[in-house]
């Protein structure tokens, strides 16, 4: 069947097939670098002894955690592949994928434990994980799941990245205007009226919620949380920053905003290209029009970009080469 | 109750102006403890950081801010301990 492939070819093939089921080939010949699934980064202690565990005994005792939180198990024998993933799965412990697809799941501690975390970062990144690992796209697809804008995931420089965020709210009779609030604000988006009471500018507020952990009376409230979407980011030999295209989006539109975008990416992208670069080739407006059916109102527009909010969370002057979002009838 | 909580002196002073984070978590949550539930204790901070982080703290170990007052430069928090069941 292979015939008229050459070896190098047949290599090749090989290599890919390894890829897709999370088995990387090493620079030493028949040694296998072992992918371990980790969605978030989580691992309970009895997968991570037997890691430790399966390094030992099929590798050479060593394992490197992937910039994207998996696990891999360095030094494993080609022909022993096989017993490696069945005494991995004993405790449930899956192998992770690479190539052409959707990825496992990168996601901070949210909510949950980390006092920061506006979302459940870590619950979103198992769901997205066990949703749409292995999906095939026209080329590789990475997530990310961040609990606030102080963005430790990186969700900027990554195909799909969602970013926490809450809208304040103030409870008038609570607040006794001491004006913490407006001294944390790094954005100068809040002031004191008249009235004396804190007035939100919406235009410079990036919705970091820093004035709703710091009141001391629970006057200031989280009002709506949801997520900053960002698509088309990546980093490596040319980073793309990703765009903005939508905010506040809840907790259970995300996995359709995961599905749409997957969908326009494989109607839209060339083999081998990825999302970033075919906004690039096709512009970004159809893909917006395509979100806007998920995100409805949520849906930012060109003036929304030119707010300081939105401004302020880019590198100095990058929000001017961004392209021109246009009308959407 | 409120009220009567502002014109009651502080138990315990600390001031934490020019101690950075978390340093000035670690010691106002060290002082706290000292404390019996109920008593009060006063700490000042600069602006900056240390707002952004040390009342959000206190509120998460059950605490309650009893005041706020702005300092020409940082704040003045009037703090009540809580109770061991609390934290």
């Amino acid at each position: 069947m292979d015939t008229g492939k050459s070896k190098e070819q047949r290599a090749e093939q090989r290599a890919e097939e390894l890829k897709a089921g999370g088995f990387i080939p090493q620079r030493q010949r028949g040694k296998i670098t072992v992918r371990c699934k980790a969605p978030g980064g989580r691992m309970t202690s009895e997968r991570l002894a037997k890691i430790a565990e399966v390094a030992r005994r099929y590798g050479q005792g060593v394992v490197h955690l992937s910039v994207r939180m998996s696990p891999e198990i360095l030094y494993v024998d080609l022909s022993d592949l096989d017993d490696v993933v069945r005494e991995l799965g004993e405790v449930g412990q899956e192998i992770a994928s690479c190539g052409k697809r959707f990825r496992v799941t990168t996601a901070c501690g949210g909510c949950e434990y980390n006092p920061n975390g506006w979302t459940d970062t870590q619950r979103l990144a198992l769901e997205a994980t066990d949703r749409f690992f292995g999906q095939e796209t026209p080329h590789k697809f990475k997530t990310c799941f961040s609990g606030c804008v102080i963005d430790c995931m990186r969700s900027r420089q990554t195909d799909l990245g969602l970013q926490g965020m809450v809208r304040p709210s103030l409870d008038a009779e609570k607040c006794t205007r001491c004006g913490i609030c407006v001294r944390v604000c790094q954005d100068e988006a809040l002031t004191m009226a008249e009235d004396e009471l804190p007035v939100r500018d919406t235009d410079r507020c990036t919705c970091c919620g820093d004035c709703i952990k710091s009141c001391p009376f629970d006057a200031m409230v989280p009002g709506r949380i949801g997520h900053a979407v960002y698509v088309g980011g990546k980093h490596g030999k040319h980073p793309h920053v990703a765009y903005p295209v939508a905010e506040l989006v809840p907790d259970d539109t995300v996995m359709d905003v995961i599905e749409a975008t997957m969908e326009w990416y494989r109607q839209h992208g060339n083999t081998g290209e990825r999302i970033g670069n075919t906004f690039d080739r096709v512009g970004i407006d159809g893909f917006r029009r395509a979100l806007r059916d998920v995100v409805g109102d949520g849906l930012l527009t060109a003036e929304d970009l030119q707010k300081h909010g939105w401004r302020s969370v880019f590198y100095r002057g990058l929000a001017d080469t961004f392209p021109q979002y246009g009308a959407l009838d | 109750m409120e009220s009567q909580a502002m014109e009651r002196q502080a138990d315990e002073k600390i001031d934490l102006r020019g101690t950075p984070c978390p340093m000035n978590w670690v010691k106002t949550k060290l002082r706290l403890e000292e404390l019996e539930q109920g008593q009060l204790l006063e700490v000042l901070l600069d602006d900056g950081e240390p707002m952004r982080n040390v009342p959000g703290s206190v509120k998460a170990e059950g605490h309650r801010i009893v005041e706020a007052a702005p300092l020409e430069h940082g704040f003045r928090l009037l703090i009540e301990r809580a109770g061991d069941a609390t934290q």
